[in-house]
C-alpha cells in the first residue's frame, strides 16, 4: 500500500481488514451497497453513507489466470483474479488462492480469508467454499 | 441539438508508424500536422483550435501546442484513453457549430515502443485503485481478460472465434503497406501463442509501436473550398461508465451502447446503411464487445458474428480495414487511427483494402478498460 493510504474515505475499510472483518457500505437514504468505498452515495447522491460488515461469503462473476504480470507480482504466477460478487449485493476484486488456477470458473462460490501481501500488508483474498 | 453536419473533416495522416526510433511524442505529432494540413490546403496560420490525448507530459496540451507554435482560441485535452479522438470530434463540432472556431487539428504522437514511455496505464495504488492493486491484475490485458471471461462463461463464446477475428484483421493489414504485421496468420495460431490473462493469448493483445496522427476537422463553408472532397460528421454520441473494471456494471455491455444510440439517431442512418465499420480492438474481445454494445448483433452473439471470416477482406461485413490495433500499428491511444481510415475509404483512397463504393462510415472508439466510448458516423455526402 502506498504511504499515503489509508485515506479518509478507506480507514475504517483497512481497519476492518486488520481484524479480519470486511466492511462495506450502505447508503442511508436508497440502501444500495456501496463498494469501493465514498463519502456519498454514487447512486443517489446523498452523503454519509453507514459502515456494515459483510459475512464475506460470494460469487465469481469474473476471474482470469494470470501468467504475464506486472513486475511486482512476478513470482506469483500464475494466479487468479477475480471480481467476486459479495451476498450482501457488492462487487469487489480480489485473487481466489490456495486452488488449482484451471480449476476456477465463472459463478463459484467463495469464502474471503486474510493474508499478508508481499508488502506485509494484510488484505482479503478468496477461496473456493468447501475446498 | 444535433452535431449534423456541423464540420467536415478536411485532411488526415499519420506520421511514420512502427518502431521509429528517431523521433520524439513531438516529432510525430509535427509529422502528422504538417502532412494533414497539406493534404487539407491549410497552413499552420488557420489553425484556431487545438485537441489532443496523451499523458506524455506535465501539461501535454500546452507542451504541444507550444512545440507547434499554436495560440489556439479553442482548447481540449479531453483525455479519456484511446477513445479520446472520437469524443474530440465531436467537441469540435459543436465548437465549431457554436462560431468559436474554424479550424481545428486533432492530434495524437507516442514512442512508446521505442522509448518504452509505456505511462500510459503506469500502476496507481491510491483513491479507487488501492482496492485493485494489489491483487496484481495487468492493465489493461487483465481487464479485458475478466470481461472475456463473463461473457465466455455467460453466452458460450469460444477463444475460437476470438481467433478468428484476429486473423480476419490481419487478412486486412496484409493489403496495407503501412502495417505492421503483414503476414498471414492463422487460428492455431492465435490459440497456440502465449497466454497472457486467460482467456486472452498473446495474440489477442494489440500491437505495442510508436506513431502519430492528425486529423483536421473545419466549418462547413470553408470545407466546401477545399481540395479534398468533405468527408461530414452526421452523428456522433460519448459515454463512460467506469475508471477500474471493478466498477463497471455490467462486464459485457460497454458504453458504447449509450453513444452508439445516440450517433445512429443523430445521423438517421440504420445499422445496415454502413458501408465500412472501424472499431477499436485493443484486443478481440473489444470488438465483440462493442459490437453488441452497438447493436450490429444481439447480447451474446459477437462472437457468432465475427466468424466464418466475416469481417475479413470479400466478407459481408468490413471491419478494421487497415488491420486495426492488432496488425496496423497501436501507439497507446488508437482511437485517431479509426477517423483516418474511415476518411481515407469514404474517399476511396485505400487502394488494395478499398471498400466499394463506400459512402457511410462509422468509428467506434474504446478507452481506459472499456471505460468510454465515442462513436462517430461519417459520410460523403
Amino acid at each position: 500500500m502506498a504511504e499515503e493510504l489509508p485515506d479518509p474515505d478507506s480507514s475504517p475499510y483497512w481497519e476492518g481488514i486488520n481484524i479480519e472483518e470486511l466492511r462495506y457500505q450502505q447508503c442511508n437514504h436508497c440502501n444500495i451497497s456501496i463498494f469501493y468505498p465514498r463519502s456519498i452515495c454514487p447512486n443517489c447522491g446523498k452523503p454519509d453513507p453507514i459502515w456494515q460488515t459483510s459475512k464475506g461469503k460470494g460469487t465469481i462473476y469474473a476471474c482470469s489466470v494470470i501468467h504475464r504480470a506486472p513486475p511486482a507480482y512476478k513470482e506469483d504466477t500464475p494466479y487468479v483474479v477475480a471480481l467476486v460478487d459479495l451476498a450482501e449485493g457488492f462487487r469487489m476484486m480480489s485473487r481466489i488462492i490456495d486452488c488449482d488456477t484451471n480449476s476456477v470458473k465463472v459463478g463459484q462460490e467463495v469464502d474471503v480469508v486474510y493474508r499478508k501481501d508481499n508488502t506485509g500488508n494484510r488484505i482479503p483474498y478468496f477461496t473456493l467454499h468447501n475446498s | 441539438m444535433s452535431l449534423k453536419y456541423a464540420c467536415a473533416i478536411a485532411g488526415v495522416a499519420e506520421s511514420r508508424l512502427g518502431v521509429v526510433p528517431d523521433s520524439t511524442v513531438m516529432t510525430l505529432q509535427a509529422e502528422a500536422m504538417v502532412k494533414a494540413l497539406a493534404e487539407a490546403g491549410l497552413e499552420k496560420k488557420d489553425v484556431d483550435a487545438v485537441f489532443s490525448s496523451g499523458n506524455w507530459g506535465r501539461l501535454p496540451q500546452l507542451q504541444v501546442a507550444e512545440y507547434l507554435g499554436i495560440n489556439p482560441v479553442y482548447s481540449d485535452n479531453t483525455s479519456v484513453g484511446g477513445a479520446s479522438f472520437e469524443f474530440h470530434l465531436g467537441h469540435a463540432a459543436a465548437a465549431i457549430q457554436a462560431g468559436l472556431c474554424k479550424v481545428a487539428i486533432i492530434l495524437y504522437g507516442s514512442t512508446q515502443r521505442s522509448r518504452r514511455e509505456r505511462r500510459i496505464f503506469e500502476a496507481h495504488s491510491d483513491l479507487g485503485y488501492q482496492y485493485e492493486t494489489p491483487y496484481g491484475l495487468p492493465i489493461p490485458v487483465g481487464a479485458y481478460a475478466l470481461a472475456a471471461s463473463r461473457h465466455m462463461a455467460q453466452y458460450g463464446t469460444t477463444s475460437q472465434q476470438l481467433a478468428e477475428l484476429a486473423v480476419s484483421t490481419r487478412a486486412w493489414a496484409s493489403l496495407n503497406p503501412s502495417a505492421y504485421r503483414r503476414e498471414k496468420l492463422t487460428v492455431d495460431e492465435v490459440l497456440d501463442s502465449q497466454m497472457i490473462a486467460s482467456p486472452l493469448h498473446r495474440l489477442d493483445c494489440c500491437l505495442v509501436t510508436d506513431g502519430g496522427g492528425c486529423v483536421v476537422v473545419v466549418s462547413p463553408e470553408l470545407a466546401k473550398s477545399l481540395p479534398k472532397p468533405p468527408v461530414w460528421l452526421l452523428g456522433q454520441g460519448e459515454s463512460h461508465s467506469h475508471a477500474q473494471i471493478s466498477e463497471m456494471p455490467d462486464l459485457t455491455i460497454t458504453p458504447a451502447a449509450e453513444s452508439g444510440k445516440r450517433a445512429f439517431a443523430m445521423a438517421g442512418i440504420k445499422h445496415s446503411d454502413l458501408d465500412v465499420v472501424e472499431i477499436y480492438d485493443s484486443f478481440t474481445i473489444t470488438v465483440i464487445l462493442t459490437l453488441e454494445s452497438l447493436g450490429f448483433c444481439a447480447p451474446g452473439e459477437g462472437g457468432e458474428f465475427v466468424s466464418s471470416n466475416r469481417t475479413a477482406p470479400g466478407g459481408e461485413f468490413p471491419l478494421n480495414t487497415n488491420g486495426g490495433g492488432l496488425s496496423y500499428c497501436h501507439p497507446g491511444q488508437y482511437g485517431i487511427f479509426l477517423l483516418i481510415e474511415s476518411v481515407r475509404q469514404l474517399r476511396g483512397e485505400c487502394g488494395d483494402r478499398q471498400v466499394n463504393n463506400a459512402t457511410l462510415a462509422l468509428a467506434s472508439g474504446t478507452g481506459g478498460v472499456l471505460s468510454s466510448n465515442s462513436t462517430c458516423i461519417l459520410g460523403l455526402e
